[in-house]
């Protein structure tokens, strides 16, 4: 419950605490820094230690159905094609790469079944300003030597791009740090500090308080427990994810590639196993081979079941990975939410309190046009999208105690 | 009912485990990933008649244990089994092995569940690095051992033996045994150190130290020099080694400037100690103990009901403890308790050999600043080739205190072997010779336990059955 | 008129050219006996790799065998016929620096 706190002048006071140090928190620190906002960024365990070491870096746009999503997408790419050359100023001499590569994706359909839903899914995208190029047969294969022969259809998507997401994570606080951001980790938020007006003045962590004029969640999966520790709700809930990974192989997979069973994966509401193939290469040369969704809570077991279907999947759209060596899995807990949207926005009932979060598999790709948009709200300047279908207020209320 | 045993790991643990749980009337499937049991104690050839006995300790018990194994219509054995993963039904936990020649592809893949596991999945060679420990010619202690015993092929004709351990006697002695010229074994640990972690335990391992007597008078007589405060710091040579630089070092590891000494050497074989293999018995659950051993208990078990550890998994300790636990695991895996007077004599042996594992861990620490040997070009993840100075660069660049962001910005324990070479160096330079990191992540975690290819990945696995027929061991002797 | 051939021989390719092994060798054991410690390039800095752990935990000693990548040769057993070659690494294209 919230406590009623005296504002304390022994820690010092900023304008905005960012609780969570995945990529969108980071992003938004790097933001909100920029906007010249004084920012403390409050994390329990270490930089990126959640989702966004999980998956793949993905920056899609390919399997986005037109709306809000897709245009929040579409924005925040044109940001990561500036970012790397931006970020160099603040970054210090060693910093490794982001590893930021536009390589394009290329979506397959391997059964004729599979093929018509393919191309009227990019006929719907082209309108709200995906390129989408239908390929025949004989240039998806020449765009990718190795793919099955079998293939039905293919649509070529030059906009998907990749990044190193921990790498990226990094560069962003690192930068929000030069222009004066504070990165505490391994601090646990415990409780609000409220004011006497009811608006959140910072956070209770375990090691004591932190004031500041605004927070904002950003903790992924895990923002539903912080929303409810500082006096909210929000229905975010883990979507597990398990990724394969190759050792080191000569480069013979060009694109991001996916089978057309990806984008009914993303959009559905099945608690039960999904897979669909997603693969791609690396700057390091090996191969990840994805994906899969389910609803089990936090559990971390190994899910041989997904490992398997991923497998196989993989193994039907690039038949000489039969032999490629998986040598490790890796994987974590997407943040989804019910309508598939992120909340990026004030929260409805405690004022002071904001939400960037609940990206689903997407929060690489909108890490920065969920920073900027927030920051454009906070600040009051114009939001570079429009933010009415992310805001927390459209979520409703709690159906019963104890929800999500 | 008779119980079912599963039992990882073919070396002597394991096949101790083997053996009690069998006299217990168990059944037992045994899976051990090499060509041959043994483990690495006893590594022989594939024509086990044409084993050169004088590289072996305890071959009798060996033999004695594999002919009551194989002999034995309870027992199944399957060699080239390799585990690559243990994951969890609603009974327990459940190995998953992929059968078939080292690597693949193409092997069968089985799915086993019994009523106990036994984790004896053993260590390797914990190595240092220093500069030029990148060549081809620098190996390990371990792999100096398996080319002798194995294959009687010294890695070397002249080679000089590293590192710290009473391991590095042997070494020296079967090398010089296969007709390699053995230039020194130089013992980093100084002598007051080896007084502080041996003198004390010498009452209690009377029974040990003849055996080490023994190398150390082979070393004498071939007149291998055994050198303690020394260390290898350098590995020269291209494109592989013709030489090393031996300094001495004080007691915390530090070279002392001008002590160098140049060896003409074309191969180095380095062993500071053992890391225990972990990733099976984390995968089952099992907790780990802040020095970073399987957690158990008198019997052998672990945190994990129905799971039970033995070997240097639960302490490094050689090979005559892990007979001794690997007996004790079996006989309560099967059903016994640790009570039982069958056990008492082995559950003796277990409280005054790990007098020996004391021994080694106190007289054979690593110095705290055996770092300053390392110069900024010292690769340190030879997987992904990631320098000394790259990591510290990118570590202060980032300010990262979590293994796992470590890892995925600098690359280090991203290659194949996932870390098992450099994670515990790495670990400690990030965070500290206590090797706990800020993400709570260590680097033993490997959900996939080895590589598996991916069309193997793909196939339902077997469930094999337990046969009742004579000789089911499938081990080749050729 | 031929001997007979000698039972314990295994007769491998090895980067295109013949390499005679011992029966119950490994691919590490054949080629550490033929003189060789070198066997495998790595990915960024194009250094010689061979033998190390001898145990098969370290992976630097892969090589190929009969078209198959990531073959540790000190687990893996010579056998009549196999094809070796040399596991080369590089780094895709696209990487510039590190």
């Amino acid at each position: 419950m919230c406590d009623m706190v005296q504002l304390r002048m022994f820690t010092p006071s900023s304008d905005a605490i960012v609780v969570g140090a995945g990529i969108v928190g980071a992003a938004c620190a790097y933001a909100l820094s920029r906007a010249g906002l004084s920012v403390t960024v409050i994390e329990a365990r270490a930089a990126a230690s959640g989702t966004s070491s999980q998956g793949e870096g993905n920056i899609l746009v390919s399997d986005k159905e037109p709306g809000p999503e897709l245009t929040l997408g579409l924005y925040s790419l044109s940001r990561w094609e500036q970012i790397t050359g931006e970020l160099q100023e603040f970054l210090p001499t060693g910093f490794p790469s982001i590893e930021y590569d536009r390589k394009g994706g290329l979506v397959v359909a391997t059964t004729e079944a599979g093929a018509p839903p393919l191309l009227d899914f990019a006929r719907t995208q082209r309108p709200a300003g995906v390129t989408a190029v239908e390929v025949d047969h004989d240039e998806a294969l020449r765009l990718e030597p190795q793919l099955n022969p079998a293939v039905t259809a293919a649509v070529r998507y030059p906009q998907d791009a990749q990044v190193q997401p921990v790498i990226a994570t990094e560069a962003f606080l690192a930068a929000a740090r030069r222009l004066g951001a504070r990165t505490l980790f391994g601090e646990e938020v415990v409780g609000p500090i409220i004011a006497d007006d009811g608006r959140i003045a910072g956070v209770r962590t375990h090691r004591g308080s932190r004031p500041a004029g605004l927070v904002i969640i950003a903790c992924g999966p895990w923002s539903a427990r912080v929303a409810d520790q500082l006096g909210s709700w929000l229905p975010v809930r883990p979507r597990r994810g398990v990724l394969l990974v190759t050792t080191r192989m000569p480069h013979l997979i060009i694109h991001k590639v996916y089978d057309a069973d990806y984008v009914g994966a993303v959009g559905s509401d099945d608690q039960g196993l999904q897979t669909s193939s997603v693969i791609e290469s690396t700057a390091a040369g090996t191969v990840l081979i994805g994906s899969s969704r389910r609803q089990s809570g936090f559990d971390q077991a190994l899910d041989l079941a997904a490992a398997r279907e991923i497998a196989r999947k993989a193994i039907t759209i690039f038949p000489f990975l039969a032999t490629a060596s998986v040598m490790r899995t890796y994987g974590g807990f997407r943040p989804f939410m019910p309508d598939h949207l992120p909340a990026i926005g004030p929260d409805p009932r405690v004022p002071g309190l904001w939400h960037a979060t609940g990206h689903e598999g997407a929060g690489i790709g909108l890490s920065i046009g969920t920073a900027d948009l927030i920051t454009s709200l906070i600040a009051g300047t114009p939001p570079p999208v429009d933010p009415a279908p992310f805001a927390p207020s459209r979520l409703g209320e709690p159906a019963s105690v104890g929800d999500p | 009912m008779t119980r079912t045993v599963i039992i990882i790991g073919g070396g002597p643990a394991g096949l101790a485990a083997a053996s009690a749980a069998l006299d217990r009337g168990a059944r037992v499937v045994m899976l051990e990933a090499a060509a041959r049991l043994g483990g690495q104690f006893w590594r022989h050839p594939a024509d086990r008649s044409a084993t050169d006995t004088g590289l072996q300790h305890g071959w009798r018990t060996f033999l004695e244990l594999t002919d009551r194994i194989s002999g034995d219509p309870s027992a199944r054995v399957i060699t080239n089994a390799q585990v690559w993963a243990i994951d969890h039904d609603l009974q327990g936990p459940r190995v998953q092995a992929a059968v078939g020649v080292a690597d693949g592809p193409g092997r069968e893949m089985i799915s086993i569940a019994g009523d106990s596991l036994i984790i004896a999945t053993g260590a390797h060679d914990r190595t240092l690095p220093f500069p030029g420990w990148d060549l081809p010619g620098v190996v390990t202690g371990g792999a100096a051992q398996a080319m002798a015993k194995a294959e009687a092929v010294a890695v070397g004709a002249r080679v000089a033996v590293s590192g710290s351990g009473p391991f590095l006697l042997p070494v020296a002695a079967s090398l010089a045994a296969v007709g390699a010229q053995v230039v020194g074994v130089f013992e980093a640990s100084t002598p007051g150190a080896l007084a502080a972690g041996w003198l004390p335990r010498a009452p209690w391992l009377a029974g040990r130290v003849p055996e080490l007597a023994g190398y150390l008078a082979e070393l004498a007589a071939r007149r291998i020099p055994y050198r303690t405060g020394r260390a290898v710091i350098r590995a020269h040579g291209d494109p592989s080694v013709s030489g090393v630089t031996v300094s001495r070092v004080d007691g915390d590891w530090r070279p002392f400037p001008g002590t160098a000494e140049y060896f003409d050497a074309d191969a180095v074989c380095v062993s500071h100690g053992f890391t225990p293999r972990l990733e099976l018995a984390i995968a089952a659950g099992c907790a780990i103990s802040a020095d970073r051993f399987v957690t158990v208990d008198d019997a052998q078990s672990t945190s994990v009901a129905g799971v039970y550890a033995a070997g240097e998994t639960t302490g490094i300790g050689g090979s005559d403890v892990a007979l001794a636990e690997g007996r004790i695991a079996g006989h309560v895996a099967a059903g016994g308790a640790p009570t039982d007077p069958e056990l008492r004599r082995p559950v003796r042996r277990r409280a005054t050999l790990r007098r020996l594992a004391a021994a080694i861990r106190d007289g054979h620490r690593i110095g705290r600043n055996w770092t300053s040997w390392l110069t900024d070009d010292t690769v340190i993840c030879r997987c992904e080739e990631v320098s000394y100075g790259r990591l510290r660069t990118v570590l202060a660049a980032t300010g990262t205190t979590g293994l796992r962001p470590a890892k995925l910005t600098t690359r280090v324990g991203l290659g194949p072997c996932q870390g098992r070479i450099c994670g515990p160096t790495v670990e400690e330079l990030l965070i500290g010779a206590d090797r706990r990191s800020g993400d709570g992540v260590i680097i033993d975690r490997r959900p996939i336990a080895a590589p598996i290819r991916l069309g193997e990945l793909a196939r339902e696995p077997d469930s094999p059955k337990m046969t009742q027929e004579q000789g089911t061991t499938q081990e080749e002797d050729r | 008129m031929t001997a007979a051939p000698d039972p314990t021989e295994v007769r491998l390719t090895l980067a295109g050219t013949p390499l005679v092994a011992r029966r119950g060798q490994t691919i590490a054991g054949a080629l550490l006996t033929s003189g060789l410690l070198c066997w495998r390039t790595t990915a960024r800095d194009r250094r010689p790799r061979g033998l190390f752990c001898g145990i098969g935990v370290c992976f630097d000693c892969l090589v190929i065998v009969n078209g198959v990548r990531d073959i540790r040769a000190c687990q893996r057993p010579v056998v009549e016929g196999d094809v070796i070659e040399f596991q080369d690494e590089t780094l895709p294209r696209s990487v510039t620096e590190q």
